[in-house]
């Protein structure tokens, strides 16, 4: 074994990775830059609570917590600062510190499955319901109003590190984006293969035994859900500056489930499913979004159920366990039409 | 006179509203083969779970040493960290991944990646693994995996190994080959085996703890003990009710 | 004096309130450990339906004491049978699985009935007590909220059918070896539960114009009542009722209805911390 056991983590698919990149990089001639820039901030999202949920066995039910703090803490600081650099590193920093809190509070707290679910859920309501209501001159962070359910506007984009005059917008913002995608993409890639994401794979597996073989799984959980949610909070960061602004809305249940659904969709235990599933079902959504008979709640909610029911692993998974069949139908199609063949030549037995 | 390497002082539980445990004083001396015999509902599994922290103590129950260590409410981890290796009573191991990987993780705790890796295959080798590396633990038979566990909590190289019932479910020819493995590993190993299985704990030999109703009833020679009228009562008495 | 009976009757209301909104799912998650996040909006079907039968010229008591409960229940029939039967014992799967429910009938209804709010008088109107006026139907509610927790309490210790179901929520095995089936009684008791769902969102209906998405605004709070309140269906939902709708009202009355809200959920993340079997796992074991 080079490198170690990959417990179950497939390696590159470079041929896939390639055309992947290729396809991201040429796609705003075609489509323009607005709709692939949401979709991959959307992937980045699920990217962060793929690798957590499907390596680590750790469903957070309000994800959008974090996605909408890196949000609100980059468009807050931005307008306090007036540059964007340090807002971006905030808005990655800040969610993990509350993750890392919250995370440890539960984690070490040795609570269920359920009950934390319950708690990831009530976390991102509070907030939900906190921004809601902050509208008014009272509620502000320095000289920046909170606006209650109308958000935070108009604060300063991405600028480059030192000079606040070259401004990220458009094509240039959108290739930021892709960037960002990749590196964390990579990130994940590094940590499902060093020691510390096998850990969290054998948590993932029976976490009782795991802690028998002397590790504390308390810790390795609360650091994979800082780091899901360092990621999610970029995810949040970048969302701000394409929508150039922030509302409640970034911290809805809708938000949570949503991202549940992209990843689950696209398949959970695997990190290209989640990119997949935001990219193919948020183009549904924009789709949707342009009619009204169809409502997206509807549709989202059918999937969900459709593939809770019949495919508990995701569409990625399934093709997988398709495209096997098909190679082992395949192969012993092949065998047996090589074995006729052979016994024709050799018929007479020499 | 060897070293005492586990020592319980007035140990007591309560579980379920029944004293699981009442005031046990066990010890166990270096390198020894212990069995921990009784019928069911002695208390034998749950003193077990107070000796591997997989029951939280407090000072209150009474208080556990290991090598000198006053180890009474620390966690199950930080007691493996001490070189102690525990096999449940229901086989835990990582099902979706395979043998190789499931001994790669434990080795992996206590070695570096070269040393993991000559760790596993000794381990393999030791416990007849090699045969069912590649396959996926959850596809095995509850012997292999019994067996599976062994070799993982083996990895680890623990200078004491705690097993709950390691021969529960397993057929003839296993229990033949882990009780070589057992008298092999006690060369170097202080172990204490939890079983039901009588013709099991004739075969381990050694000394022999007996339980009832929560505490020690008899302790010495496996043969001397078995032998023993009241012990005898104890077994047939609670089987015949 | 008064404005301690109206703070007192506030308080008595927010408990009403939420033990009538999550009894239903208290009844769900006892009986069967299942957590039924679709029960917010089977809260807000009661509702549509008592509105658009009052419309339609049902008599509005009826609509709300027997139509809704019926409607609901029937759709919970239909759910159980098509999508929670499959996901027994996969307590996460059916979290997933009714999540997406909740988008579905969400969805539904806002295509069949729109997007607009509609709403129903209250049948009782409001009356004088000293100097402050009180709700009458307030009254009603934590009327029918103490008769709800009374019956269901006296079915579930007193009565055949009551004694079976506890059973199959103790053992499943021991059920179906006594001849009982515990796929029936799973069945009957999700129906039940949707059942006092409906009946929930029928009472409630005349307070606040309905729209589709207020299933929203119910099922956090009876979610965090039952899960705080613990195995234990009655003193369960009860206790934590108790808790919440004191803090909830009292935080309230010295900041803002929001806030009150915030204070329950940051409580309920505490309680649900150090008591991680709920309150009655903890304290009042073995009451129903």
């Amino acid at each position: 074994m080079t490198g170690g056991p990959t417990f179950g983590v497939g390696r590159i698919r470079w041929g896939w990775f390639i055309v992947g990149c290729v396809v991201v990089l040429l796609l705003p001639a075609v489509t323009g830059t607005n709709t692939p820039t949401l979709l991959l901030i959307w992937a980045l999202f699920a990217l962060s609570l793929g690798l957590m949920w499907g390596f680590a066995g750790i469903l957070s039910f309000g994800h959008a917590a974090y996605f909408g703090l890196g949000a609100y803490t980059y468009a807050i600081a931005a307008m306090t600062v007036g540059e964007s650099t340090g807002p971006l590193l905030l808005a990655i920093v800040l969610p993990a510190a509350a993750a890392a809190v919250i995370g440890a509070m539960m984690f070490y707290g040795r609570i269920s499955d359920v009950y934390m679910g319950v708690i990831t859920l009530v976390v991102t309501l509070i907030l939900f319901k906190f921004m809601n209501a902050t509208a008014g001159d009272a509620y502000h962070i320095g000289s920046v109003r909170l606006g209650g359910f109308n958000g935070i506007p108009a604060f300063p984009i991405l600028n480059l590190p030192g000079d606040p005059s070259v401004t990220a917008f458009g094509t240039p913002f959108y290739y930021v984006v892709c960037v960002a995608l990749l590196l964390c993409y990579l990130l994940c890639r590094w940590i499902l293969g060093s020691f510390f994401g096998k850990v969290l794979i054998g948590i993932r597996e029976n976490e009782a035994r795991v802690e028998l073989l002397g590790y504390s799984a308390p810790a390795y959980k609360t650091a994979i859900f800082t780091i899901s949610a360092g990621m999610a909070g970029l995810a949040g960061c970048l969302f701000a500056n394409w929508a150039e602004i922030v509302t409640p809305g970034v911290f809805s249940l809708g938000q949570s489930a949503e991202v549940i659904i992209w990843t689950i969709v696209g398949g959970l235990g695997t990190l290209v499913g989640p990119i997949v599933g935001a990219i193919v079902l948020g183009y549904l959504k924009l789709l949707l979004g342009q009619q009204t008979l169809i409502d997206n709640s509807l549709v989202l909610g059918a999937i969900l159920i459709l593939v809770v029911l019949l495919l508990p692993s995701g569409l990625l998974p399934a093709l997988a366990r398709w495209r096997a069949r098909r190679d082992r139908a395949s192969v012993s199609r092949r065998q047996a039409s090589s074995t006729r063949r052979r016994r024709g030549h050799r018929g007479d037995g020499s | 006179m060897s070293e005492t390497v586990v020592d319980t002082r007035d140990l007591s539980m309560r579980f379920g509203g029944v004293q699981a445990v009442n005031n046990v004083n066990f010890s166990l001396a270096d390198r020894e083969l212990r069995c921990l015999i009784g019928p069911n509902g002695a208390g034998k599994s749950t003193f077990f779970k107070c000796l591997t922290g997989q029951i939280r103590l407090d000072h209150s129950h009474g208080r556990v040493f290991i090598r000198g260590q006053d180890v009474t409410g620390w966690r199950a981890y930080e007691i493996v960290r001490l070189g102690v290796g525990i096999k449940t009573q229901v086989p835990s191991v990582m099902n979706g991944l395979s043998v190789e990987e499931n001994l790669w993780l434990s080795a992996r705790r206590v070695g570096t990646r070269e040393q993991t890796e000559a760790t596993v295959a000794e381990v393999m080798q030791q416990v007849s693994l090699e045969a069912i590396a590649r396959r996926l633990v959850g596809e095995l038979s509850h012997g292999q995996r019994q067996l599976v566990e062994i070799g993982l909590v083996l990895a680890q190289r623990p200078w004491l190994l705690l097993l709950d019932e390691p021969a529960a479910g397993i057929t003839g020819a296993e229990a033949d080959q882990l009780v070589q493995i057992i008298h092999e590993v006690n060369r170097s190993t202080t172990i204490v085996v939890v079983d039901h299985d009588m013709q099991f704990v004739r075969m381990l030999g050694g000394r022999v703890t007996v339980m009832h109703q929560g505490a020690i009833l008899r302790e010495g020679p496996v043969d001397e003990v078995l032998a023993d009228a009241k012990v005898r009562e104890v077994y047939i008495g609670s089987r015949a009710r | 004096m008064d404005y301690a009976a109206v703070v007192f009757l506030e308080i008595l209301y927010m408990i009403a309130f939420l033990a009538l909104t999550s009894a239903g799912l208290a009844v769900v998650f006892g009986m069967m450990r299942v957590i039924n996040l679709a029960h917010g909006e089977f809260v807000m079907i009661g509702g549509y339906v008592t509105i658009f039968a009052n419309r339609a010229g049902i008599d509005i008591w009826f609509a709300m004491l027997v139509l809704a409960p019926l409607v609901v229940g029937a759709i919970g029939l239909v759910v159980e049978r098509l999508v929670i039967r499959h996901l027994y014992g996969r307590m996460i799967d059916t979290m997933l699985a009714t999540w997406g429910l909740s988008l579905l009938m969400v969805g539904l209804v806002t295509l069949i009935f729109g997007n607009t709010a509609v709403s129903v008088t209250a049948p009782i109107q409001s009356y004088q007590a000293g100097a402050y006026q009180m709700g009458g139907y307030n009254l009603f509610i934590i009327a029918i909220a103490i008769l709800v927790m009374l019956v269901l309490w006296l079915i579930l210790r007193y009565t055949r059918v009551g004694l079976i179901a506890r059973g199959a929520m103790q053992s499943a095995d021991v059920a179906s070896a006594l001849g009982y089936n515990p796929q029936k009684i799973y069945m009957w008791t999700f129906t039940a539960g949707a059942a006092l769902s409906g009946l929930a969102g029928g009472v409630l209906a005349p307070l606040t114009g309905l729209l589709p998405s207020s299933g929203s605004l119910y099922i956090a709070k009876s979610f965090i009542t039952v899960i705080t309140g613990g195995a234990a269906i009655i003193s369960g939902t009860l206790a934590s009722s108790m808790i919440f709708g004191t803090i909830n009202q009292i935080v309230s009355f010295g900041s803002t209805p929001v806030i009150g809200e915030i204070a329950m959920l940051a409580l309920a993340i505490v309680l649900l911390r150090l008591m991680p079997q709920g309150i009655t796992g903890r304290f009042f074991k073995n009451s129903t």
